[in-house]
């Protein structure tokens, strides 16, 4: 298991993004991304110190993290594989692909391998969908899936 | 007699799915064949409803903005494509819309069956009551079949029976909440409408509710995935009123079914005066709903009126007489006839062997209209003195003086529909968010579409800030200052030339504002010097000034933070200016407003409860309003008036006063320097308290009358806007009397002839001797649903707002307010300041809600104290602390927290535990005797347990509450 900050520190580490970012239109969102990359997820304690900053509810504030996939409850791995499932790759084959993924990662989509080396998320378009099947490597889009891209994926995050 | 035969039936509501469009403009539209007009920006489905068209709907109520989510409630118009939906399309001149064809029907089919796939109707029974909105559109549309199945994904509880999924599937179920005591959550029953979530957020304005996750996960949260109790919810209800399924549901509802029939009536909590409609199932209420027709709360509620009735039902109540030699005798339980004979001969020997003056009455502000009268007329009448005060000594006295002095009328100005038109909203000395909540969710609402708000409190208050409202000016004041900060925001206006001088010019006299202007302006009412002595920066006095008097509409709403001070009047006075000096006076979305504390304090000061005044705020040593009295009940009435609740318990301590008749109050605990108090009961020879419980002021009482609750009489309350609501009997009297006829039988006992069969009599005779009552009735009421005194030929209809064309009293009067200390000071051995005040979840003395699951809220009064002021004292968050002032000391657990200021200290005075008035002070306001509450000189310190005097009022109250058991035959 990942070690998490104490709460005591998540809230001061936050109320400087916040301070920071606040001045701007809409600010809850940029100041939620500022946390992720702070923190590498968005901690639960984190999330009263941004409803009091901003003057909203507790309740606003997990509304919005929890609709967005992309805001994580707990940290990732060292690298983050995104595959998309959408329609154009699935009719590509990302069903098989997904499985093959799966089985030389050992986990199933959404965890963590334990040794924190790799986190499996699904993804509902990338907008590669002329190359599908298709995933993004930590930011990275990888087009055209096979076998053999899977391989070096899997070397590269184990690595 | 036959209830069921008054209220055979449920009284049920019209939604009309959308608000109601306030344009002017009107439009007409055809639905189904029929023409109905309308105004515009009406809904397609309000205009069809109002047409007697009902078209399905699920995620629309008329308590909320549309939002378009179900897709039930789509339709046809010609000449356009699709199926619009009906709650978000506005009507249009000459639309023709179809609400029912093959293709909507199919549509509506195809979408509830989608819903049923995912929800436990008809597969399990017992999920909910079967009758909710949901089920009733089910049924209407005629859905007999599901062609999804339920073996899909699903939210449905994967046991008993052959469940939906099988429950391999059924991943996404979880555990009904039933964390609140009131309501459960159960989110297999939910369909995301969000009806609940936006109830929250536009009606209560709390925003506790969210739905999180998307898709498939979407679900109803409260706070952050938190239970129900232990998020952001304030309990109010509108949630759960909202549901149209029976995800959210009353626990009493799901135990004991639904209700049979009920009847519409006034809530016996605060001031706002909210109807509701009383449901009952046999002989018990089964839930209290916010009726949409009540003109001060619009169908909303909070957690007191909503759900914590329980206290009508509670073991505690005491259903007999009883009587009893001594205070240190156990009580006797006794016939009504033996009792009330005994209490008349007690008052007959004590007038005959001390004199006519020896006795007297305090009224309650918490019993209706008319048995408030009752209590009144009988001293007046029957004991042949004016002996006679109410509760209201102790809260909102100063306001019937202040008001009156400077308007002519001791009442608030406005009604609280006012509030929609208000653009600045001043709030002092009151935290509506906590004691008068449906309020507060009106101010909010008004404060999110833009409204500014100035706060003056020594706490940071919920008004201050929360969700999505923050005060644009805080003056943290320091208690006892009032006086001195209002004449500075005076001083501002006056120098910075900001009054409005045509208003002042044709409605005050001139002379007298101009002597009240060169008084303001004097160096020492500068913000500049008055910020030393309060502790408030200058600059927000400036800066709150100039944005009442500039800002648009200015309203100020007070509360008992500007009354229960030793210059309690002196600021309602300085209040009272404010509003002339601005012209905030005379039309909506302005006013001088009180925050009555209690449900009938407006009213009981309008029937005459104090010594010096008969009904309608007459001096007694007016002839013309005595002869009026004296040739109905046919008695010379005393022309001097009579001893006040402070004045009787003097008296009684030196032994001239000695007999008391209590209806509905508590006065051991809620009046200050309990001590004193005690001391003057103990040296009473015959005390009776007239109420539910044992209360604290029955320790000393020898006779004991058990009274009724709201629900068991009818009557009237008076609200903070002097709107008369119905107060409707839904149940017989348990102790087997309504209180206005306990009355009635003690003043026939005394040798009144008395025979009143019906409330609606006393109204009719306080109607005929008032002038401002004249045109009510219950009749009227009945007929109109509530009257805002005035009520007579003038204004048959009542009177929404005062003052519009001339003060009452003629010209508005400008009264100097300077400021003088408080004698309660600090010093090296007292060196905090404490201030009291209300939470949420509790009311007053508590004797209601510290009998119902409210307590889950508040168990226990806390000391709140500033960091700075807890380290130095070597205090940590939940320590017993010692809480001692001149008067006295008690115990109780402090709570480290920055909403007050360093030298400040707060508490709640709900349990009788505390004794938070041993440590109150018996100054008292110069012009009314109100207690001055809210500056108390103290020290706090640490403490390891309840104090001396604690542990031997407890010993004392155990040993009186004691009822000799019958001994059993041999």
């Amino acid at each position: 298991m990942t070690m998490q900050p104490a709460s005591t520190e998540i809230t001061s580490r936050t109320a400087a993004i916040i301070h920071e970012l606040k001045g701007l239109e809409g600010p809850l969102l940029p100041i939620l991304h500022g946390i992720q990359e702070e923190f590498g997820h968005v901690p639960k304690d984190a999330l009263p110190v941004i409803a009091e900053a901003l003057n909203i509810s507790r309740a606003e504030v997990h509304g919005v993290v929890s609709f967005y996939h992309d805001y994580r409850s707990h940290p990732a791995g060292r690298h983050v594989l995104k595959l998309c499932q959408a329609e154009s790759c699935q009719s590509m084959g990302s069903d098989a692909i997904a499985a093959k993924l799966q089985q030389l990662l050992g986990i199933g989509l959404h965890e963590t391998t334990r040794d924190g080396s790799v986190t499996l998320e699904p993804v509902y378009c990338l907008g590669l969908c002329a190359c599908s099947p298709a995933a993004m490597l930590d930011g990275q889009v990888i087009g055209r899936l096979d076998d053999e891209k899977l391989d070096e994926i899997v070397a590269e995050v184990r690595s | 007699m036959n209830i069921k035969a008054d209220f055979p039936s449920l009284v049920e509501e019209i939604d009309y799915g959308t608000p109601q469009s306030k344009a002017q403009k009107q439009v007409t539209l055809n639905v189904d064949g029929r023409s109905i007009t309308v105004p515009e920006g009406t809904s397609i489905m309000r205009a069809a409803m109002e047409g007697g068209v009902e078209i399905p709907k699920l995620c629309a109520t008329d308590m909320l903005d549309s939002f378009g989510s179900c897709r039930v409630c789509l339709v046809e118009i010609e000449g356009r494509g699709g199926t619009p939906a009906s709650c978000t399309t506005p009507v249009g001149e000459g639309m023709i819309v179809r609400t029912q064809t093959e293709r909507l029907d199919a549509i509506r089919r195809g979408v509830m069956e989608l819903y049923v796939s995912d929800h436990p109707t008809g597969w399990n029974e017992k999920a909910g009551t079967g009758a909710s909105e949901f089920d009733a559109v089910a049924k209407s549309i005629g859905l007999t079949e599901n062609r999804y199945g339920i073996e899909g994904r699903n939210h449905v509880k994967p046991e008993g029976g052959v469940a939906p999924g099988h429950g391999s599937l059924a991943v996404d179920y979880i555990a009904r909440d039933e964390s609140n005591p009131y309501f459960t959550y159960d989110a297999s029953q939910c369909i995301v409408c969000s009806r609940c979530v936006r109830a929250c957020e536009e009606v209560q304005g709390t925003f506790a509710l969210t739905i999180e996750g998307r898709g498939f996960e979407s679900r109803v949260s409260a706070g952050m995935h938190e239970a129900f109790i232990d998020s952001e919810c304030v309990s109010c209800g509108a949630c759960v009123q909202a549901c149209p399924t029976d995800a959210l549901r009353e626990k009493a509802v799901l135990a004991k079914g639904l209700p049979e029939r009920s009847a519409v009536t006034t809530c016996a909590y605060c001031g706002v005066g909210c109807s509701f409609k009383a449901e009952v199932k046999g002989d018990e209420v089964i839930r209290m709903m916010p009726y949409k027709e009540g003109k001060a709360n619009h169908g909303h509620s909070c957690v007191k009126g909503r759900f914590a009735y329980g206290y009508a039902t509670h073991k505690d109540r005491i259903l007999s007489p009883m009587i009893r030699e001594k205070v240190t005798d156990p009580w006797r339980e006794v016939s009504w006839e033996e009792a009330i004979a005994h209490t008349a001969k007690e008052f007959r020997r004590i007038q005959y062997q001390y004199g006519r003056t020896a006795i007297g009455g305090i009224t309650s502000s918490r019993c209706t209209n008319e048995e408030t009268y009752l209590v009144q007329k009988m001293v007046r009448q029957g004991f042949r003195n004016n002996n006679v005060d109410t509760c209201a000594r102790v809260c909102h006295s100063p306001t019937g003086y202040g008001l009156g002095q400077t308007y002519g009328t001791s009442a608030g100005t406005q009604d609280f529909d006012s509030v929609d038109y208000t653009d600045v909203a001043v709030i002092i000395g009151a935290n509506p968010a906590s004691a008068h909540p449906v309020f507060a969710s009106r101010l909010k609402k008004r404060l999110r579409q833009g409204a500014k708000l100035v706060v003056l409190d020594p706490r940071r208050t919920e008004m201050v800030k929360s969700a999505h409202i923050e005060a644009d000016y805080h003056l943290p004041l320091k208690p006892g200052t009032n006086v001195a900060v209002l004449t500075a925001l005076a001083h501002v206006i006056v120098t910075e030339g900001l009054f409005n001088e045509a208003f002042i010019r044709e409605r005050c006299d001139w002379t007298e504002f101009q002597d009240w202007a060169s008084f303001v302006a004097l160096p020492e009412n500068s913000p500049e010097t008055v910020g030393k002595l309060s502790g408030v920066d200058p600059e927000l006095i400036r800066g709150a000034a100039r944005l009442y008097a500039t800002g648009g509409n200015g309203a100020i709403y007070y509360g008992l933070g500007v009354t229960e001070h030793s210059q309690g009047s002196t600021t309602v006075m300085a209040i009272a200016n404010l509003a002339m000096a601005t012209g905030n006076i005379g039309r909506p979305g302005v006013g001088v407003n009180p925050l009555r504390g209690q449900n009938n304090v407006q009213g009981s000061c309008d029937m005459g409860s104090f010594p010096h005044e008969l009904p309608g705020y007459r001096h007694i040593s007016g002839e013309a309003v005595r002869d009026i009295y004296e040739s109905l009940w046919g008695v010379k009435l005393d022309d001097e008036p009579g001893l006040r609740i402070p004045n009787m318990l003097d008296a009684a301590v030196d032994g001239s006063f000695k007999g008391i008749y209590i209806q509905g109050e508590d006065i051991l605990q809620s009046d200050p320097d309990t001590k004193h108090v005690a001391a003057g009961l103990a040296a009473m020879e015959c005390v009776v308290v007239h109420d539910l419980f044992l209360n604290e002021t029955a320790n000393y009482a020898h006779v004991f009358l058990p009274g009724s609750t709201f629900l068991e009489k009818d009557g009237t309350f008076t609200n903070a806007e002097r709107r008369i609501n119905m107060v409707r009997k839904v149940l017989e009297p348990k102790a087997r009397y309504a209180d206005w006829e306990a009355t009635q039988e003690l003043a026939r006992a005394i040798g009144l002839d008395w025979n009143y069969q019906h409330p609606s009599q006393i109204m009719d005779e306080i109607a005929m001797t008032t002038p401002s009552f004249a045109g009510v009735s219950f009749e009227l009421l009945d007929r109109v649903g509530s009257v805002q005194w005035p009520c007579n030929e003038k204004a048959p209809l009542g009177t929404p707002i005062m003052h519009i064309d001339g003060f009452v009293r003629g010209k508005g009067k400008f009264i100097r307010t300077e400021y003088v200390a408080t004698d309660e000071r600090t010093g090296p051995r007292f060196p905090l300041l404490l201030t009291t005040g209300r939470i949420l979840s509790q009311y007053n003395v508590g004797a209601q809600t510290r009998r119902t699951d409210n307590s889950m809220w508040h168990s226990e009064d806390r000391l709140e104290i500033h960091p700075h002021d807890a380290e130095n004292r070597g205090l940590r968050d939940g320590d017993w602390v010692r809480l001692t002032s001149r008067s006295g000391e008690t115990t109780l657990r402090a709570l480290i927290t920055d909403r007050v200021s360093p030298g400040v200290v707060y508490t709640t005075f709900h349990h009788p535990d505390t004794q938070a008035n041993v440590i109150t002070t018996d100054f008292s306001d110069w012009a009314t005797n109100c207690p001055e509450y809210k500056v108390t000189a103290v020290q706090v310190g640490a403490s390891n347990g309840p104090s001396e005097w604690q542990r031997d009022y407890d010993e004392q109250a155990r040993n009186s509450r004691r009822i000799a058991k019958l001994e059993a035959a041999e």
